[in-house]
């Protein structure tokens, strides 16, 4: 239950390491996906992953939740440290560490029940069974995603009758109902029309105060909207990683100059 | 693009498209031709015909329905000869209910009024002409008398309701006595064996066998008040018979009925056919424990085969290293589909009956063994062992069925559950599950179809003739997993291949098959509402 207390408030961007990956390197079988990334990402900040698609962007993301253990025949080198406890110590639960590590994902999934159900999930499988703590998380997350005033007449009705936008929505107040301490957003509004894709990029402003938020986009102006910091990844490398000023404004790279000025990606 | 004049009829595709729809059209003939004969035959056993007179030539008369006409087998083509075929019922006259006629024997035909069509307990039905009626008061009404018809279905339904009286006491008192009998003798054998005080035994024996006595007598006495009623009637060869009032079932006057009171017999047959007891070697009355027997057969299959299926598809799918002998593991599930029915019913003999059964009576009913007369409780068929053996023949297509189902479950809402922080079991618990209970379910409805159809294993592992105790009844511990029972499916093998009338039971045959495929139709309506509402809550997002 102590997962539950809302953490103490601090000054926004403590630790400038708080995630801290170290000359991270993996394959996928024989295939070399990523090769020494070696970045900090600050607290309570926004670092957007950008890059063409195939430059390993996402499969740094899902390992910092170790979303890539579902898949068959991989490996990694180096490491990847969160609030300085490396994720791959034999004694951290993968569970525990994606309890702390919520991730959104770039097609919205909710899931087959109730709106209701969809937000206490995380709750549920943990055994929560007091009701008035569950509704009282599910307001607070469905508010905190700015979808509390569009639902709350029909929390038990299926989630699956909200549109693409509060469906994402959903998700993110799914993925923050228990209180993780980092948000991982894989494309969050890649399948999104602009007025939605508006709605999450507000959100994500509003959710840096509390969340570590990182976010793969393909889109560059939501790197620069959304992003304190942006880090450019091509063909699994790490090409440039600073504040997303600088990337964007003056890249030190010329590779990343050609891509964010769009010769090429 | 059609309108292109290059593009040939082949490359359109056209001649598949025909080839297909004549596939499904010769599927949909076959389909209503079968379901068209079943249910015109199935019906027409219920329908009361109108009954002919028919005289022949060498002075004999035959009173009974003309069933069907043919040229007889071997006649020449040139000149056929035809044969009708009528029946004439009343065996303990005609010998067979069913006679073959040549045609040109037939002098002449006529439907009189007075005929009168009399279903009997005893030897069949009769088609005779009614002299006088002799009612339960000693009052003499004459068949030509207004009162005469009123006063016999008052007779008629007062008989049904004294054989009825007569049944229950049968079934369920004696039948209560008799296995409290049955107990206590196993007590005095055990007494006696293990020289025990075997008098208070022997008392209660006695007590029990006065009880017998008293409830034996009564139903006598009540079978005596009955027969004092009786029927004088004429049969076709104008010698007289005396039927016992408390031997008809039915009397009707087929050649003066309406078509309503038609309708009325024939829908009170149908009611008989469903509720009632077989009478008769099976090829009279009804079907109900067939019917009880072979729903509480397939419902316990469908509890046994779906757990087992689920999780045997869970490990398989959710938790096995992928790799050869998992494929091989599959391999042999799927081979396990194709094996031959009845090799399950050699298997579930010699399996669950002599050995799990064999085991059990040995564990638990060691005294029964000793003291009865080694007469095994459940080392010999029953249903517990029918359900297991189909449970068994049907675990393919449920495991097969729920591996689709978990596949197809969205990756995506996988990943989002274990995002969460929900362990694996928690996420195939809480999401795979739910969402993939729809593909399992029509896993289970084929299982369901497969196995209420099933004839072959059961023969060897529980199913019988003639079962009139119910696998579920009032008498503790109510659901009698031991008993054996009846089935639809073994009911019509036994009607139509092993009854001693073929002729007298063929009829039956078609009402039984009828019935069978209502049944099954329903089960599987009822099953397929329960995945459709499961669809509509687990419906998958759009995209």
């Amino acid at each position: 239950m102590t997962r539950l207390k809302v953490r103490p408030s601090t000054e926004r961007g403590g630790r400038k390491d708080y995630i801290s990956i170290k000359n991270f390197g993996f394959w996928y079988g024989s295939k070399k996906a990523l090769e020494s990334i070696s970045l900090d990402i600050p607290e309570r900040q926004v670092v957007a992953f950008i890059g063409p698609s195939g430059c390993g962007k996402s499969t740094l993301l899902r390992n910092l939740n170790r979303m890539n253990d579902l898949v068959d025949n991989i490996r990694h080198e180096g490491d990847i440290q969160i609030d300085s406890r490396s994720i791959y110590d034999p004694g951290l639960e993968v569970i525990s560490l994606r309890r702390r590590v919520g991730m959104v994902f770039q097609k919205s999934n909710p899931f087959p029940k109730s709106i209701f159900e969809n937000v206490v999930y995380a709750l549920r499988v943990v055994g929560v069974r007091d009701r008035a703590l569950l509704e009282e998380v599910c307001e607070t997350s469905l508010r905190k995603a700015a979808l509390w005033d569009e639902v709350k007449d029909r929390l038990h009705d299926s989630a699956l009758g909200l549109s693409g936008g509060q469906m994402q929505r959903l998700c993110i107040a799914r993925a923050i109902a228990n209180r993780p301490e980092i948000l991982l957003m894989d494309e969050p509004c890649s399948a999104l029309d602009p007025i939605a894709t508006g709605k999450i990029e507000e959100l994500i402003h509003e959710l840096k105060e509390q969340f570590t938020i990182v976010i793969v986009t393909h889109s560059m102006q939501q790197a620069a909207r959304v992003s304190d910091r942006t880090a450019f990844f091509y063909l699994g490398k790490q090409v440039e990683y600073d504040t997303t000023e600088k990337i964007f404004m003056n890249p030190s790279q010329p590779q990343t100059e050609a891509y964010i000025s769009g010769r090429f990606g | 693009m059609s309108s292109t004049p290059t593009t040939s009829t082949t490359a359109r595709g056209e001649p598949w498209v025909w080839l297909t729809s004549l596939g499904l059209i010769v599927g949909l003939v076959m389909v209503a031709g079968l379901l068209s004969l079943v249910v015109s035959e199935g019906l027409r056993v219920f329908w009361p015909e109108t009954v002919a007179v028919t005289e022949l030539k060498e002075g004999r008369a035959i009173i009974g329905p003309m069933v069907q006409r043919r040229i007889r087998p071997g006649s020449p083509a040139s000149a056929p000869v035809y044969e009708r075929q009528y029946q004439v019922g009343m065996r303990e006259v005609n010998g067979q209910a069913y006679q073959w006629f040549d045609e040109s024997r037939v002098v002449k035909e006529s439907f009189p009024a007075e005929v009168m069509g009399l279903e009997r307990m005893e030897n069949g039905p009769a088609f005779v002409r009614p002299v006088r009626l002799t009612n339960s008061a000693g009052k003499v009404y004459q068949a030509t008398e207004a009162a005469f018809a009123t006063e016999l279905q008052n007779e008629v339904s007062r008989a049904a309701g004294i054989r009825e009286k007569i049944a229950s006491l049968t079934k369920n008192e004696i039948g209560d006595l008799n296995s409290q009998m049955e107990k206590s003798r196993i007590d005095l054998r055990r007494a006696e064996d293990q020289h025990l005080p075997v008098e208070p035994i022997k008392a209660r024996l006695e007590q029990l066998n006065q009880a017998y006595a008293g409830l034996h007598d009564q139903a006598e006495n009540l079978q005596k008040q009955a027969g004092l009623a009786k029927l004088e009637v004429l049969d076709a060869a104008k010698n007289a018979h005396v039927i016992p009032l408390f031997q008809i079932v039915r009397a009707w006057s087929p050649n003066q009925l309406s078509f309503g009171e038609r309708l009325g017999i024939f829908f009170s047959r149908i009611g008989e056919f469903i509720t009632a007891e077989p009478r008769e070697a099976n090829t009279e009355g009804g079907v109900m424990p067939a019917i009880f027997g072979t729903l509480a057969m397939t419902v316990f299959m469908s509890l046994l085969v779906t757990p087992f299926g689920v999780i045997a598809a869970v490990y398989l799918r959710e938790y096995a290293q992928q790799g050869f002998l998992l494929r091989f593991v599959r391999i042999c599930v799927n081979n396990l589909a194709g094996v031959p029915s009845i090799v399950f019913g050699v298997f579930g003999l010699g399996f669950f009956v002599y050995v799990l059964g064999g085991t059990i009576d040995q564990l638990f009913f060691a005294d029964q063994l000793k003291y009865n007369n080694h007469s095994p409780v459940f080392g010999t068929g029953g249903l517990v062992w029918c359900s297991l053996t189909l449970a068994l023949m049907t675990l393919p297509v449920v495991i097969v069925a729920t591996e689709e189902a978990l596949g197809s479950v969205p990756r995506g809402m996988r990943e989002a559950s274990l995002a969460t922080g929900a362990s694996k079991w928690q996420t195939i618990r809480y999401v795979i599950l739910p969402a993939a209970a729809p593909g399992i379910l029509t896993g289970v409805i084929l299982a369901m179809a497969r196995g209420a159809g099933e004839v072959a294993p059961l023969m060897l592992v529980g199913v019988v003739k003639l079962a009139p105790t119910l696998p579920i009844d009032a008498t503790a511990p109510f659901l009698h997993l031991d008993r054996k029972f009846m089935h639809l499916g073994f009911h019509e093998y036994d009607l139509g291949f092993q009854s001693p009338d073929s002729d007298a039971a063929r009829p039956m045959v078609f009402a039984t098959t009828l019935l069978l495929i209502i049944l099954v139709v329903c089960l599987n309506i009822g099953a397929i509402y329960i995945r459709n509402r499961l669809r509509a809550r687990y419906k998958s997002a759009s995209f």
